[in-house]
């Protein structure tokens, strides 16, 4: 019989669907995308956290400089791993680290926290309804956002910051960031 | 005995209803608005423990969405507008229906094509039996000194 290749098409039907449910089981369906990439960070103004001044965290403070946004909070146990690490870049002067002190449910515990272990925030807000958490479409902290010079967000990077993220991604970001925002002042520039 | 058996029986029963995560607290005055407020909830993802709906959802940031429904509903906004929120917040992965749309397409048509492929086959196969049980009647006539042959086979008794 002339068509028997026909016998071979559920194969190659087989086959497609094989390698694409292959590809999806290497996802991970925790690392929600970026709904806010390339878009000017969520309006949000934030009440400052105890002993830290009057002064708290609005999107408007992130207007100038490129700068991390970093949602952490006490109860968050990737959060005390990453913590070091952003210490360490507060100490190297790299970026300006701000804050969003997530849902705290004792308003004593983040203040508490950074006073153990060191802070190295820049402002910090304090977040425990998730009203800034959810505008920025956070799943679970920790979570950093890179921010541009005008307020856009440029990365979302899901879980700790540590030295490979620092190295292979944030770093490269942050330097072209700068280049293009010195470079320009504000124009578009075709470097 | 029996009784108590009866009374372990309901109370398993009772204990397999679903357990409402929705706080008292939460609850609107206004019925018609927390009405909605269920009806959106129910169609929106817990993005922490992903498989259920924040109506269902403990996690803590599935009430804080719960509320965030709740106070957008209360400042006036429709539905589509809370939903259109929390989408562009975290994507169409929120909603548990997906839409239909240009991404989406092989997610809703992908069964009817697979159907249509089967009958196609199960169409194509039918045939093609058939075309091969014609042919078999179709069989070459018979001569007639074949004819007479098989006759007198089956007259005969093997003579």
């Amino acid at each position: 019989m002339n068509n028997r290749w026909l016998y071979s098409i559920p194969l190659a039907i087989f086959c497609v669907l094989g390698i694409y449910l292959g590809i999806g089981l290497t996802l991970d369906p925790k690392q929600l995308p970026n709904m806010l990439d390339g878009q000017p960070v969520p309006a949000f103004d934030l009440p400052p956290i105890k002993d830290r001044g009057a002064k708290g965290f609005a999107s408007t403070d992130l207007e100038g400089d490129v700068t991390l946004v970093n949602i952490f909070g006490s109860w968050c146990v990737a959060c005390r791993t990453e913590h070091p690490y952003l210490m360490k870049l507060k100490e190297q002067g790299a970026v300006p680290i701000h804050g969003i002190d997530w849902r705290e449910e004792d308003p004593d515990a983040g203040p508490r926290w950074l006073k153990r272990f060191g802070d190295p925030y820049t402002l910090v807000g304090d977040d425990p309804r998730s009203k800034a958490a959810i505008a920025f479409g956070v799943t679970g902290a920790p979570e950093t956002f890179l921010v541009d010079q005008k307020g856009v967000i440029r990365y979302k990077h899901i879980g700790p910051v540590n030295d490979e993220v620092w190295k292979e991604v944030l770093q490269p970001l942050i330097q072209q960031l700068r280049r293009n925002g010195s470079q320009t002042g504000g124009q578009k520039g075709g470097s | 005995m029996l009784k108590r058996l009866l009374l372990a029986t309901a109370l398993l029963f009772a204990a397999l209803q679903p357990a409402l995560a929705v706080d008292p607290a939460e609850v609107l005055d206004d019925p018609a608005l927390e009405a909605r407020a269920r009806d959106i909830s129910k169609g929106l993802r817990c993005v922490v423990c992903q498989n259920q709906s924040i109506d269902d959802s403990d996690a803590t940031l599935a009430r804080d969405l719960r509320l965030l429904v709740r106070e957008r509903l209360t400042a006036g906004d429709s539905n589509k507008q809370v939903v259109d929120y929390v989408v562009s917040r975290y994507g169409d992965f929120v909603l548990l229906k997906p839409p239909f749309k240009f991404a989406t397409l092989a997610l809703w048509l992908g069964p009817l094509l697979f159907v249509a492929l089967a009958l196609i086959a199960a169409f194509a196969f039918f045939r093609r039996q058939r075309a091969a049980r014609a042919e078999t009647v179709a069989a070459p006539a018979l001569s007639d000194e074949q004819k007479k042959r098989l006759d007198d086979l089956l007259k005969g008794d093997g003579s």
